[in-house]
C-alpha cells in the first residue's frame, strides 16, 4: 500500500524531470547538429525558449476541423509519451510501475503519440495534414515489424535462462544483461538486432531521414500543418519526451549495466553515479540513433522508407533472430 | 510573459508574392552555415500556422493579393511582417506596373523594410535586429 502511494507521488516528479531532460537533450542535439555542419548553433536553452514562446502564441483551431478531436490529440500524445516513462527503467532504477505492465505494453504505448498525430492531422481537415497523416500511418506500419522482432528475440533469450521469470518485464530485462546469456553466434545476432533497433529509432521519433510525415519543405509541416500555439507546443514536448523514452528503452535492452558495482560505491554515491551513467548512455543512444543520422542523411521518400524498414531492416532482424535461434538450440 | 520572450525564438515563414527569386535566394543564403541564423533561435518553418515572422518578397502581383492576405490571417498573433527587397518596399522597377496591386504595405501592415535588390544576408539579419527592437518597444507599451 505504501509502495503504491510512493509510486503515485513519484509520477509527477518523473513527468517533470522527463520533460526537463528531454528538452535539454533536444538543445544538446541541436547544438551538436549545428557543430557537425560547421555552424555555431542555438543556445542550449533554445527548446525551452521555443516552448515558452509557443505557449504565449495564439491557438488557432481551423473552422472546418473536428474541433474536439483536434484539441484533444496533443494532450493524448503528450500523456502517452509521459506514461511510457513510467514503464521504462530510468536512472538505473527499476521502472516506477514495474509489475503493472511489460515490454509489449510499452510497444503499444509508443504507437499512441503517432496515432494521436494521425488523428489530429485528419481532424484538422487540411490537405497537407491528410497527406502527412497517411504517410505517418505507413511509416508506423513499416517500423513496427523489425522493432517487434528485435524485442521478442531479446525476451526469448531471457526466457531461456531457465526459471519461470516474466521475460517481457522490463524490470527483469534490465537486471539481466542479455549479452552474457548467448554464445558467439547469438552475440552476433544480438549486435544485428541492436543495430536494427537503433535504426528504427529515427523512424519511431520522426527525425530527418524518416520524417516524410512532417516534411516541412514539401508538405508544409505535414500532420502538424494546422497546429499552432499551445497545441503545437504540446506536440513539440511530446516528440522530445518520446525521443528520450525510446532511447531509455534501448538503453534498458542493450546497455542495461550500472556503474556503481564496478566503482564499488554505496549509498547516495551509487545513486548519483548510476544516474549520471544512465544520462551518458542515454546521450550515446540519442546521438547515434538520432543526431548523427539526421545530419548525415537527407530525407527518404515514403516509398523508400517502406522499402528500407519492411525490406532491409526486417531481413536483418529476421537474420539476427535466426542466429539467436541457432545459438539457443546449441545451448540446449 | 511578454513579447520579449518572442525575441529569441522567431520562426520564419517565407511568402513569395511575385518576386524574381533574387531575394528568395538571399533568404536561403541567410540560412547557410556562414550566416547561421539558428544562432538567434530563428528557424524556417513550412506553414504560416507555426510562424512568428512573415518574410514577404516581391511586389505583390494581382494574382497574389488574396493569397498574401490569407497567409497573413493564417499566422497566429503576435506576429511581425518583414518585407525583403526593393520590390516589396516600393514596387521597385515594377513601380506602377499594370499588373501590380502592391507594394506589400497596401495589402498587409508591414513592420520592417529591408532595402536592396537583392539585400545581402547581413542586411536581412539587421532587419531581424530591428524586429527585436520593435517587439521590445511593443512589450514595454503593454
Amino acid at each position: 500500500m505504501i509502495e503504491a502511494l510512493q509510486a503515485i507521488a513519484l509520477i509527477p516528479v518523473v513527468a517533470i524531470v522527463g520533460i526537463f531532460i528531454s528538452l535539454l537533450f533536444k538543445g544538446i542535439d541541436r547544438i551538436l547538429a549545428a557543430r557537425m555542419q560547421a555552424r555555431i548553433g542555438p543556445p542550449l536553452s533554445q527548446p525551452f525558449i521555443d516552448v515558452k514562446k509557443l505557449f504565449m502564441k495564439e491557438n488557432i483551431v481551423p473552422k472546418n476541423s473536428v474541433k474536439w478531436l483536434f484539441e484533444i490529440m496533443p494532450i493524448v500524445s503528450l500523456t502517452a509519451s509521459l506514461v511510457v516513462l513510467l514503464y521504462v527503467p530510468l536512472f538505473g532504477f527499476k521502472p516506477l510501475l514495474d509489475g503493472y505492465g511489460d515490454l509489449i505494453l510499452v510497444i503499444y504505448l509508443f504507437a499512441i503519440p503517432s496515432l494521436a498525430m494521425v488523428l489530429g492531422g485528419f481532424a484538422s481537415s487540411s490537405r497537407y495534414a491528410t497527406i502527412g497523416a497517411q504517410r505517418e500511418m505507413v511509416t508506423m506500419l513499416s517500423y513496427e515489424f523489425p522493432l517487434a522482432i528485435s524485442i521478442i528475440a531479446i525476451a526469448w533469450v531471457i526466457s531461456k535462462t531457465g526459471t519461470c521469470i516474466p521475460a517481457f518485464s522490463l524490470g527483469t530485462i534490465f537486471t539481466i544483461p542479455v549479452w552474457g546469456l548467448v554464445g558467439p553466434i547469438g552475440f552476433l545476432g544480438l549486435v544485428l538486432l541492436s543495430l536494427v533497433m537503433l535504426f528504427v529509432m529515427p523512424g519511431e521519433i520522426g527525425t530527418v531521414p524518416f520524417d516524410a510525415p512532417e516534411a516541412e519543405t514539401e508538405i508544409g509541416g505535414g500532420v502538424l500543418t494546422e497546429y499552432s500555439g499551445r497545441n503545437l507546443a504540446l506536440f513539440y514536448i511530446s516528440s522530445s519526451v518520446k525521443t528520450i523514452a525510446f532511447a531509455a528503452l534501448i538503453v534498458a535492452l542493450i546497455i542495461p549495466w550500472n556503474i556503481s558495482n564496478i566503482l564499488l560505491l554505496g549509498g547516495t554515491g551509487a545513486i548519483v553515479a548510476d544516474a549520471l551513467f544512465f544520462l551518458a548512455k542515454l546521450f550515446i543512444v540519442v546521438f547515434v540513433g538520432s543526431t548523427f543520422v539526421r545530419v548525415a542523411i537527407a530525407r527518404f521518400r515514403i516509398t523508400q522508407i517502406v522499402k528500407i524498414y519492411w525490406g532491409y531492416a526486417s531481413l536483418a532482424a529476421l537474420f539476427g533472430l535466426l542466429l539467436i535461434a541457432i545459438d539457443l538450440s546449441w545451448m540446449v | 510573459m511578454s513579447l520579449k520572450d518572442l525575441n529569441r525564438s522567431l520562426w520564419v515563414f517565407h511568402v513569395n508574392s511575385g518576386s524574381c527569386n533574387g531575394c528568395d535566394i538571399e533568404i536561403v543564403a541567410t540560412l547557410t552555415p556562414r550566416y547561421d541564423i539558428e544562432r538567434f533561435g530563428m528557424k524556417l518553418v513550412g506553414t504560416p500556422r507555426h510562424a512568428d515572422v512573415l518574410l514577404v518578397t516581391g511586389p505583390v502581383t494581382r494574382d497574389m493579393e488574396k493569397k498574401l492576405r490569407r497567409v497573413f490571417d493564417q499566422t497566429p498573433d503576435p506576429k511581425v511582417v518583414m518585407v525583403i527587397g526593393n520590390c516589396g518596399s516600393t514596387g521597385g522597377v515594377f513601380y506602377e506596373s499594370y499588373n501590380l496591386v502592391g507594394p506589400v504595405d497596401r495589402i498587409i501592415p508591414v513592420d520592417v523594410y529591408v532595402a536592396g535588390c537583392p539585400p545581402r544576408p547581413e542586411a536581412i539579419i539587421e532587419g531581424v535586429v530591428k524586429v527585436w527592437a520593435k517587439l521590445e518597444k511593443r512589450g514595454e507599451k503593454k
